[in-house]
């Protein structure tokens, strides 16, 4: 009976607001001021309010609560099938020319003894060109004409000039190129980090077992770099559903919407309708780009937190 | 198992690289061996094999890494009709520095260069502002409530930025309270800018790991809360400060949908924003001209501080989101 009543005496005394104040209450709100006004007006409020304007129908003047209609008006354009479609095969294309490639790269260069920084630094460099740099240089290297820069270097070796990114088939291909050249060096870096974490006595103990070079690479390497190639997996796939600048850039969604991506589509429906955005559409569509990709990212948190509580 | 470990030695051994000027190695966490052990590089057809490969392995990584660069260099001080007609030539027809007279000047590149400056200079301030306060009350101060806040930051890393597309636009068209649109206006970049949880998940990870006796002892010694924050915690902050001002001054110059979408106005565009309009309308050459002029800065900062690149970058499988 006392106990009970103590403890909420207790309680009050110690939140008064005079001794608030003098734990520093007032500091902790003034240092965290910055924070609530950035991420309260440009990060948390538009979330909330992307899900609700995903229900709205919005004009100049009035705005009126429309239930699923967005929703239902994206699955009924007949763009969308188109967007996810492209949007998917870029994601394979980019998992194909992107994904094997830098391990191999790693590993190879994980063995280098010296001037490995020099190796590191020539897969990094293309990384920090900006993108669009990258994409406006890119395009001129696929000009089709006999004079364009890979036509004339396809044609060292025989190879008559291709369409690149002026034809349908071969356009989506041609963007994977520049976007895997753009990205890779990120990904080499990351399993290097990786592969010189490995345990060396992994190694030694692999050897008094009586393996050699590609044993050790099956048997100890891969099984450790197990967690770094899921998370490099997701992280791509993250990236690559959310691709804009490069197919923006390189060709405007074209040939015949051959390279219109879903953040292309979004765009479309937010800010190029001449009669005012359809603001629900965009975001209805983003939401559930947003949710698909929730689930992915919600693999690699735990994936990543599994590694750090071990 | 091995994230934080690398996470924790990693941000370590950048405080140690920044006080010590000259490090020995560029790669301190490189291990004594890897795949291939010192005896099997004794054996000579292992030996051969491997430095043919990586020999294979540089000189691709040459043409892949700095070719286009190069070509880009070179097209850069080339006549347009070189360009067009004889692409993998080298100055057929001699040398034109004028090319990058005109884009500085004549297409007005220069003023679009110190948009860019300045967008990166803002967005890298605001940045800085909000994940140092933001980081000190999470990880030094933590009220009670420093919980909810760590978990509200974190939960943005899930959302990607497409969403916030739409409403952050109409959100720099009509703010709240000021009541003045931001657009064409360098606040519209920056502030947004700020919101970036990951750069709050990098320094409140750093400050949590410097020694709290050194807090107590500078508490003990009369330093109140700003205090405490200006000249101790700052200070011992500088490895993961650098990495966060390389990251947000690389971004500024990457960043091309969001300052497309909010600065119209030719005369305060980034050169991001303004090279894909230009491109039409200039001298195939001297548009070049203008690409590598675009590109200087980011590569200078990459050699100047590369080892700081390559480490976050190799951080980023752990922790980048």
């Amino acid at each position: 009976m006392t106990a009970t009543t103590a403890i909420p005496a207790h309680r009050r005394r110690k939140r008064t607001p005079m001794t608030w104040l003098r734990g520093g209450g007032l500091w902790n709100l003034l240092f965290l001021l910055p924070m609530l006004i950035v991420f309260g007006v440009f990060s948390w409020g538009p979330i909330v309010e992307s899900v609700v304007m995903s229900v709205q129908k919005t004009n100049f003047v009035t705005t009126s609560f429309v239930g699923i209609d967005n929703f239902v008006a994206v699955f009924n354009d007949p763009q969308l099938a188109t967007a996810v479609t492209n949007t998917a095969w870029f994601a394979l294309l980019a998992l194909i020319f992107g994904y094997p490639l830098p391990l191999i790269v790693a590993v190879l260069m994980s063995e280098v003894r010296r001037r490995r920084g020099l190796f590191s630094a020539l897969a990094y460099l293309p990384v920090v060109v900006p993108p669009v740099v990258a994409a406006l240089l890119w395009k001129r290297f696929f000009d089709a004409s006999p004079h364009g820069v890979f036509n004339t270097i396809i044609g060292w070796v025989g190879i008559p000039p291709q369409p690149w990114i002026q034809s349908a088939s071969s356009a989506m291909p041609s963007i994977v190129l520049e976007a895997t050249w753009a990205a890779a060096g990120g990904t080499i870096i990351i399993y290097l980090a990786a592969l010189t974490s490995v345990a060396p006595e992994l190694y030694d103990a692999a050897e008094v077992d009586g393996a050699g070079i590609w044993q050790k690479i099956w048997h100890v390497t891969l099984p450790q770099l197990r967690g770094v190639l899921l998370v490099t997996f997701i992280l791509q796939i993250i990236g690559t559903a959310q691709v804009f600048l490069e197919p923006f850039l390189i060709t405007g969604g074209g040939p015949v919407n051959s390279t219109l991506t879903i953040l292309q589509l979004i765009y479309r429906y937010a800010f190029t309708n001449s009669i005012g955005g359809d603001y629900g559409k965009a975001t209805a569509l983003s939401i559930m780009l947003a949710l698909v990709l929730a689930a992915f990212s919600f693999v690699y948190f735990r994936v990543t937190r599994a590694w750090s509580e071990n | 198992m091995t994230a934080t470990s690398t996470t924790q030695s990693g941000v370590l051994e950048l405080s140690a690289g920044a006080r010590v000027k000259k490090p020995a190695k560029p790669l301190p966490e490189q291990s004594d061996r890897s795949i291939v052990s010192h005896s099997d590089w004794r054996k000579k057809r292992v030996f051969f094999g491997l430095s043919a490969l990586h020999l294979a392995l540089l000189v691709l990584l040459v043409l892949w890494g700095i070719g286009p660069l190069l070509w880009l260099l070179k097209s850069a001080i080339t006549p347009t009709q070189d360009t067009l007609q004889a692409p993998m030539e080298l100055f057929p027809h001699g040398v034109a520095w004028s090319n990058l007279w005109s884009a500085w000047f004549t297409v007005g590149i220069g003023t679009q260069f110190l948009n860019t400056v300045w967008v990166a200079i803002g967005s890298w301030f605001v940045q800085l502002l909000v994940a140092t306060t933001a980081g000190y009350v999470l990880a030094v101060l933590r009220p009670a409530y420093a919980k909810v806040f760590n978990w509200l930051v974190l939960a943005t890393l899930f959302v990607p930025a497409v969403v916030l597309l739409v409403p952050l636009y109409l959100t720099i068209l009509h703010p709240p309270l000021i009541g003045v649109s931001l657009i064409n206006t360098f606040w519209a970049v920056w502030l947004p800018a700020g919101a970036n949880a990951f750069n709050i998940l990098l320094v409140t990870r750093f400050f949590s790991n410097l020694p709290r006796e050194i807090f107590e002892a500078a508490r003990t010694d009369g330093a109140g809360p700003l205090r405490l924050f200006w000249s101790i915690v700052l200070p011992l902050s500088r490895p993961i400060l650098g990495v966060v001002s390389v990251f947000a001054i690389i971004n500024a110059w990457k960043d091309y949908l969001w300052p497309m979408l909010v600065l119209t106005n030719p005369a305060i565009q980034p050169l991001s924003v303004r090279l894909p309009n230009i491109q039409s309308m200039t001298d195939l050459g001297v548009f070049l001209a203008a690409l590598a002029i675009s590109m200087i800065i980011p590569i200078a900062l990459f050699l100047f501080f590369q080892r700081m690149f390559l480490r976050s970058a190799g951080l980023g499988g752990a922790v980048k989101g």
